[in-house]
């Protein structure tokens, strides 16, 4: 375990103070977390064996923040937003790492601002559509629903650990409000259908780009794997067997060395 | 006392086994497996053969609303039926309650300004303006309004039909979410300097809120009786006091399931199946459809779950589907029985959670046609009025169109 210091950042004419965790040293790595919010896990311990990693909880979803997300109206302004905030941290060319939501966001940062990103990392990241293999719409899924679709093994300890609720009811009652309005800020830029025009703008990323996916996935189906791979100019797909949505959990040794090895290449 | 005749427009002919093999009642439930255009067409008629019905019969008001994509209840456009019940009823002292036009997700929202002018126009001034947020499964499922985004639209339509009702001159309007240039609506209320507004609500803070600050009147609509109102009652008047806001009861209205006939034995015989129906198919609705993360608001979210209202809800709705009529009246989620039975209920429910505009549900679930006008002849002659006195020697009623206000003449003569 490494140890992970908390920032408290203003940003935005200080209508937004979102907590940035930070651990690590070596390059810069901005690491955007899906939907459900931050969790500090293995992967970013891993990532932070070799890199500073940088993890800012989206607007809104900070405890004790949650009208941060009013101040921005659309995804537009959450783009903006992030070019603010990568200033503030003083983060010049970073990697950028997304997962699901986070890799929407990074993808729409990195077309928006090529200069702005070093090195691109999709790990199952939304944004594109096809009528033919929908998108599920976790928002009005039961957790459990969720988990079949998002873990290759829903049986499995990590998976669970998404089910299992703290004993503790006040601490129970945390984490339901905590998940709940991350589900509803990250909501607001990808409701109803997750596609707000990165088909337009995705051939303007400039940066090296590694999409990582899980063969598995039900939750946003592999088939997107080669949609985001021929639209981003020279970029690398490596899909993920006995993987889903996460695989840089449920493949934590595979995920990690292969962005290590990319983002050091 | 005011008593509209409520009016959801079911499907009425799901089949016995619908909550076993579908999802939802609400959304999802396939129109090509389930739907048949000539059944509807006929369910359309003969609601408003029956709200036509109540009104001759005497009610006050007769009220419709909006949802979608669903057997529980399609009115599409509430203001469709409105103007055949504005046309059928003129003549009559009877209220054309809208409950109505669902403002997120009428666009613009000017729109519903429109609409309601016309129902206003061809009623002769008989209006009342219904105002709902809309449920989430209509505005962010079937319309796909975003969810955290949902409530702060309202808001700004709510604000935007009001001016468009009342400034002297055609403005822009430069808002969030409707940006028009030229509001200039045709044709205006005759009601001045607007009908009286509704606001539906479930129960939460910021509904009262709004309402009270607009001096609207609050609805609590819901299917599970007085009981379960009481503590959204109770919070409601207690916000109303500490505002320093007259306790005048017809601030608030009420929805309540009602079914009578000659004696309880035979109500039981009659309604039973009707209301098993209704709340098992007609409420088959998943949790997750009725609150997408967003749908509310921090403080609310945070509220429900901290006081475990979301957990005590579902729970109580997981036993429905063992009850018998006897557990339903129990309950209070329908006052059913002898005319003497339901008067008792009612007159209980109403005084306790001080309710001067009640609503009530007269055709329930698969209720057929010949049976509602049952309900609707029992309930009119032998419930009714003994109730419509209450309240009248002491408040007026601010929310009701003003040339209805007095008390209306023996309904026997319209018949």
């Amino acid at each position: 375990m490494v140890a992970v210091q908390e920032q408290t950042v203003s940003v935005w004419k200080n209508q937004i103070n979102p907590t940035v965790q930070v651990a690590g040293s070596g390059p810069a790595v901005v690491f955007l977390h899906g939907a459900y919010g931050l969790t500090w896990d293995p992967f970013l311990d891993a990532l932070a064996e070799q890199f500073t990693v940088y993890a800012p909880e989206h607007p809104g979803t900070t405890l004790g923040d949650p009208d941060g997300v009013k101040a921005l109206d659309d995804l537009w302004d959450l783009v903006l937003y992030y070019d603010e905030l990568f200033a503030q941290l003083g983060l010049d060319n970073p990697t950028v790492i997304g997962h699901s939501f986070g890799g929407m966001i990074a993808s729409e940062i990195a077309a928006c601002y090529p200069q702005r990103v070093g090195k691109l990392v999709l790990l199952s990241p939304i944004g594109l559509w096809r009528d033919d293999v929908p998108v599920k719409n976790w928002m009005i899924l039961p957790m459990e629903e969720v988990v079949k679709a998002a873990f290759y093994d829903p049986s499995g300890p990590l998976a669970q650990q998404m089910l299992t609720m703290p004993e503790d009811e006040k601490e129970a009652q945390d984490v339901q409000i905590r998940v709940t309005w991350s589900l509803a800020c990250t909501g607001k830029f990808i409701w109803p259908i997750p596609d707000k025009g990165l088909k337009k703008r995705i051939h303007r990323i400039t940066a090296p780009t590694l999409i990582v996916w899980g063969a598995e996935d039900k939750l946003v189906p592999p088939a997107y794997a080669e949609e985001f791979g021929s639209r981003i100019a020279g970029s690398q797909v490596a899909l993920v067997e006995q993987a889903a949505h996460v695989p840089q959990l449920e493949q934590l040794g595979r995920v990690s060395g292969l962005v290590r090895d990319f983002i050091q290449s | 006392m005011k008593v509209s005749m409520f009016h959801l427009m079911p499907y009425r002919d799901l089949p016995d086994d619908f909550e076993q093999r579908y999802h939802s009642v609400w959304v999802d439930p396939p129109w090509t497996e389930l739907g048949d255009a000539e059944k509807v067409g006929q369910y359309y008629n003969w609601t408003l053969d029956e709200l036509i019905h109540a009104a001759k019969a005497g009610v006050d008001g007769v009220c419709v609303n909006e949802h979608h994509q669903n057997a529980y209840g399609f009115m599409p456009n509430p203001n469709l039926m409105g103007s055949v019940l504005a046309r059928a009823t003129n003549g009559m002292d009877v209220a054309v309650v809208q409950m109505g036009s669902t403002l997120p997700t009428t666009n613009p929202p000017t729109r519903v300004a429109e609409e309601y002018g016309m129902l206003d126009t061809i009623s002769g001034g008989r209006l009342v303006a219904g105002m709902p947020l809309g449920t989430a499964m209509d505005a962010t499922l079937c319309a796909g309004i975003t969810p955290i985004e949902q409530r702060e639209r309202y808001y700004e339509a709510h604000d935007l039909i009001l001016k468009a009702w009342t400034a002297d001159e055609i403005f822009a309007w430069n808002g969030k979410y409707y940006q028009l240039p030229k509001v200039n609506v045709w044709p205006r209320p005759i009601q001045q300097p607007y009908p009286p507004v509704w606001i539906p609500g479930l129960g939460s803070l910021s509904t009262w809120e709004f309402a009270a600050q607009h001096n609207h009147c609050y609805c609590f609509l819901s299917y599970y009786g007085p009981k379960a109102g009481k503590n959204v009652m109770d919070g409601f008047w207690q916000f109303i006091s500490e505002r320093g806001v007259e306790p005048n009861p017809y601030r608030a209205g009420f929805l309540q399931l009602v079914a009578v006939a000659e004696t309880d034995a035979k109500a039981e015989a009659l309604y039973e199946k009707h209301i098993q129906y209704f709340y098992n198919k007609s409420l088959h609705i998943p949790p997750e459809y009725f609150f997408p993360p967003g749908h509310q608001d921090y403080r609310s979210l945070e509220n429900n779950i901290r006081k475990g209202i979301f957990k005590s809800y579902f729970d109580k709705l997981d036993a429905i589907p063992n009850w018998k009529f006897k557990d339903f009246v129990d309950e209070g989620f329908v006052i059913a029985g002898s005319p003497a039975t339901v008067r008792d209920l009612l007159t209980d429910a109403v005084t306790d959670l001080r309710i001067g505009n009640l609503m009530v549900l007269l055709h329930i679930g698969s209720m057929p046609h010949d049976l509602t006008l049952k309900n609707i002849d029992m309930f009119t002659s032998e419930v009714m009025p003994h109730i419509h006195d209450m309240w009248d020697n002491q408040w007026e009623n601010h929310w009701w169109p003003e040339k209805l206000r007095t008390k209306r003449q023996a309904s026997i003569a319209a018949l």
